[in-house]
């Protein structure tokens, strides 16, 4: 793709490329976090408990008298690592599953696939509860779950687009001049998945994001004294009524990255996909 | 079709035992032993093992596991640790909850929905049609637990409209209905419109108008029979989904839904109530995908020839 094209792109795509500054600020933030506050998110100031917003706290402060603003810049590096990690780890699993089913056939086709129904059929916040029971909460914990939950979806999804691409000419033209079976899957097959790859992570880092903060609100995530926004809004609850601010803030952050990530999402979909650029 | 039915249901079938067999191994996968845990520090050995061997716990895990499947059919669950009763029981007094909170979502997801959607699509890119889309776009992208604290905090706590939680009178649901139905709303009006405006594209269409045919008639009788096929079909993965437990809504407003009693089961560590509930909630959204897919070849007939 040459620079004209990809100008063009973004002046047609004007909502994807403010979603991608969007989510440069918020990681960014997550970044330089001790550089922008002078407070430490951890430091309890009893004195100053449930003070609403103002020139000191911009947010306010929550329980123990902690900055909001502060947690909440420490807090998006757990969750939109926990969007990112854990997206990566089940696309690199899902990948190579669904490559392999789909490319090996038969009985190797058949279990994965089966196995991905299964974990298909969960109702996703108990499939994650579930996993989160069994291997414990914390944040390895929270991370290897949204792995496992998300895994499944992707595997599908590669598997279709390596039964589209197995039969086009290219491969087979490969095959005809004696080029390996595993060449064939890693250096003509996978390449032409990678658009769709990319899709499929934008718009699984939401989907993760969201499953931490669910599983952080109902206290099976995230244990303090590390934060997320979930935690965030998990611990605020009580104060629901007095100091709303606890809550709300970390709320509208989850909100406005799940939303660019989506936007985001959507648009690459219309840049990248090969299927609807024909439409 | 029947046949391709018959299919379809041997697959859920297969795919329900996969299920139940991958439930009962992540929990017996924790470490220690359940009843030492249950019973804290005030374990003594000889009880531990009494109420291990009652429980059937110190077989082998096979036969640990034909137990429970076979109970399971017969809708035998086991005992719940952490409340003593049976699980049955407790599911079909938090089911009937669920059910009155996933019905009152449904109609506020369809209804809404439905409406907002055929309403933007016939003012394709006017004023109400940004409106609509921006209010299913809310729906869409705020978390639940965002939109049930935002509908307790203003019309619970500051306008005392209507109570903030609990299960006891219809009034008690509506907030939750909102909360959980709104997401689903914003869904089924995406589709609607899309689905809509696509149809509003066909021969028939012009045809219809070219009769003279009020555009009202147009949209009504004609477009939105063809329309509202991929939407039924979602509406019921959708209330599959609100029957398996609305886990975060349930926990927001402290209805004792099953939802909620999955959660009670993790915090008390309470195998057989956990493992019943997941399991319950797994069948209900593999039914639904059954009855999803099914609903698509019973509506339209082009699909039921081609089957």
């Amino acid at each position: 793709m040459n620079r004209d094209k990809l100008l063009q792109l973004m002046r047609e795509n004007k909502v994807a490329v403010l979603s991608a500054l969007v989510i440069l600020l918020f990681v960014l933030a997550a970044v330089f976090a001790p550089f922008l506050t002078p407070y430490d998110p951890k430091e309890m100031d009893i004195l100053h408990r449930l003070s609403g917003p103002d020139a000191a706290h911009l947010l306010g402060t929550d329980e123990g008298g902690r900055d909001i603003l502060t947690r909440m810049l420490y807090g998006a590096r757990v969750s939109l690592l926990a969007g990112v990690l854990p997206t990566l780890m089940s696309m690199l699993l899902g990948t190579a599953l669904g490559l392999l089913s789909g490319f090996a056939g038969g009985v190797v086709d058949e279990i994965i696939m089966r196995i991905a129904d299964v974990m298909l059929a969960f109702p996703s916040t108990l499939l994650a509860m579930l996993i989160v029971y069994t291997i414990g909460g914390g944040l390895t914990g929270v991370f290897l779950t949204l792995a496992l939950v998300n895994w499944a979806g992707v595997a599908r999804v590669v598997r279709a687009e390596t039964l589209r691409l197995r039969g086009s000419v290219f491969v087979t033209a490969a095959r005809s001049i004696g080029v390996p079976q595993t060449r064939i899957a890693l250096r003509h097959i996978l390449p032409g998945c990678i658009p769709t790859m990319i899709v499929l992570f934008t718009l699984g880092v939401p989907s993760a994001i969201l499953t931490e903060s669910s599983l952080s609100f109902l206290g099976l995530g995230i244990q303090p004294p590390a934060t997320s926004w979930g935690l965030m809004i998990n611990q605020g609850r009580q104060y629901l009524y007095t100091a709303p601010w606890c809550s709300f803030a970390p709320c509208v952050a989850i909100m406005l990255i799940v939303l660019a990530f989506n936007f985001l999402g959507d648009g690459l979909r219309d840049a990248l996909d090969p299927h609807l650029e024909s439409k | 079709m029947r046949q391709s039915f018959l299919r379809r249901l041997a697959e859920s079938v297969v795919i329900l035992i996969g299920v139940a067999l991958l439930i009962f191994i992540m929990l017996r996968v924790v470490p220690g032993n359940p009843i030492e845990i249950m019973m804290g520090e005030h374990a003594n050995q000889s009880t531990v093992d009494r109420m291990t061997a009652e429980l059937g716990l110190d077989k082998p895990i096979y036969v640990q596991f034909f137990r429970y499947i076979t109970g399971a059919l017969r809708g035998d669950f086991g005992t719940s640790y952490s409340l003593g009763k049976p699980v049955s029981s407790l599911m079909r007094s938090a089911f009937g909850n669920t059910l009155k909170l996933s019905v009152s979502a449904a109609v506020f997801a369809w209804v809404i929905g439905i409406l907002c959607g055929v309403l933007s699509a016939v003012r394709a890119g006017g004023p109400a049609d940004h409106i609509f889309m921006g209010f299913s776009l809310m729906g869409v992208s705020m978390p639940v637990f965002m939109t049930a604290m935002v509908l307790q905090f203003f019309f619970g706590y500051y306008l005392h409209w209507l109570p903030i939680s609990g299960s006891g009178s219809w009034r008690n649901f509506i907030l939750p209905a909102i909360a959980l139905g709104w997401n689903s709303a914003g869904a089924i009006s995406r589709l609607t419109r899309s689905t809509l405006l696509d149809v509003l594209q066909e021969d028939y269409i012009e045809t219809a108008r070219a009769k003279g045919l009020t555009e009202t008639t147009v949209v009504l009788f004609h477009a939105l029979r063809n329309t509202m096929l991929p939407v039924v079909t979602m509406m019921a993965i959708q209330f599959s989904g609100m029957l398996s437990g609305a886990v975060i809504t349930e926990t927001v407003f402290s209805i004792n839904g099953i939802g909620r009693l999955s959660v009670l089961a993790i915090s008390g560590r309470d195998i057989p109530l956990l493992q019943g509930t997941v399991l319950f909630s797994t069948a209900v959204v593999i039914l639904g995908n059954l009855i999803s897919d099914s609903l698509y070849s019973v509506l339209d007939p082009r699909i039921r020839r081609e089957a």
